[in-house]
């Protein structure tokens, strides 16, 4: 009888753990050890490549960055000044900053860490029953000292997340795309959804996302897989 | 039948201990924002793109200073810099490095930046 009751509550556990782990994290981990080896405490965040056709998509990226970066624990150079001093050095484009050495980089900001944001997608797609503004954006942070990848990622936001398409026929979907439309290009709604693009980016604390930084008080808390 | 319904039972209650425990360890919470932030965000942005009118923007970020400081909590990385780059446009050189030295003080891995801005600006002089 004994032996009956404790091998099913040893498979019950087991399934039980399992659930656990599953629900916390369900993307296969990121590999955080070149990350955990440097700990990086200043992050300097690069003007980012615009491969949309909207011009402001740069500008708009570059000052939705500072927030997640700073609120998940780390210094951000001021972007303001950061823009100002490539411009004073000739660097007026983000693929000539992009390339710029790294040795460079950290010799004039003395940052840890540098990240190069790509802008995918910025703006505005027309369509009759639903215009929608999507945001998307890949990231990248590099070791200044060593030049390794600390981590990569990619994340997308768009005005029609949650959208509600149900509930007056096919005229109701009309009329709403074109007030959308109206709204969306009136009041530069990419840059609504990118400051959504930027937290999901670049927050810590989010599944395969940056580790907390020395100024967050989850510092050095994140980053380890559960039962590990 | 027994055995099945000891296994949900206890699978239950593991489930909801994890759960405790999870909220507990910050999984689900959401802690309180390290920094005031004012408007500084759009702040960027519209100098950024362009919208260089220094005196509007001095009088709105004294004014996120003046209000972070009577909520008892702390301004973001970069402000005080941002600010100091506003004065000195407008001339004023002495709160150019006022607000630079504010911002190595408050953030202190600001130092070599912030070294290479003045060492610039008397360069400039």
């Amino acid at each position: 009888m004994k032996k009956l009751f404790t091998k099913p509550v040893g498979l019950c556990s087991l399934l039980a753990i399992s659930l656990l782990l599953g629900g916390c994290a369900t993307q296969k981990p990121y590999d955080y050890t070149a990350f955990k080896e440097s700990r990086p405490a200043s992050i300097l965040v690069l003007p980012p490549v615009n491969n949309s056709p909207d011009i402001n998509a740069t500008y708009s990226m570059l000052s939705r960055s500072t927030i997640p970066l700073a609120e998940s624990g780390y210094y951000v150079y001021p972007v303001t000044l950061v823009d100002e001093t490539f411009k004073q050095n000739g660097l007026t484009t983000p693929a000539d900053i992009h390339s710029v050495p790294i040795a460079k980089l950290r010799e004039i900001f003395g940052a840890d860490a540098a990240l190069y944001i790509n802008v995918k997608q910025y703006g505005t797609t027309y369509a009759v029953i639903a215009s929608e503004t999507r945001v998307t954006a890949e990231g990248k942070l590099v070791d200044l000292r060593s030049g390794s990848t600390l981590w990569a990622g990619s994340a997308t936001a768009s005005s029609a997340e949650g959208s509600n398409n149900s509930g007056g026929g096919l005229v109701g979907l009309l009329v709403r795309a074109a007030i959308r439309q109206i709204i969306e290009t009136v009041s530069d709604q990419g840059h609504t959804i990118a400051a959504q693009t930027s937290v999901r980016l670049l927050s810590a604390g989010r599944p395969n996302g940056i580790l907390y930084g020395p100024r967050s008080p989850m510092y050095q808390k994140d980053g380890t897989p559960p039962g590990r | 039948m027994l055995i099945t319904r000891s296994c949900i039972l206890s699978t239950l209650r593991f489930a909801i201990g994890s759960l405790a425990i999870v909220w507990l360890t910050g999984c689900v919470s959401r802690p309180q924002p390290l920094y005031y932030w004012g408007n500084y965000e759009s702040q960027q942005y519209g100098y950024l793109k362009g919208n260089k009118s220094p005196e509007e923007a001095i009088q709105s970020l004294e004014n996120v200073k003046e209000e972070a400081k009577s909520k008892g909590k702390t301004i973001p990385p970069g402000m005080s810099a941002h600010l100091g780059l506003l004065y000195g446009l407008t001339g004023r050189s002495d709160l150019f490095e006022q607000n630079l030295q504010a911002e190595r003080l408050q953030f202190p891995e600001s130092s070599s930046y912030i070294d290479f801005l003045l060492k610039q600006s008397n360069k400039a002089k």
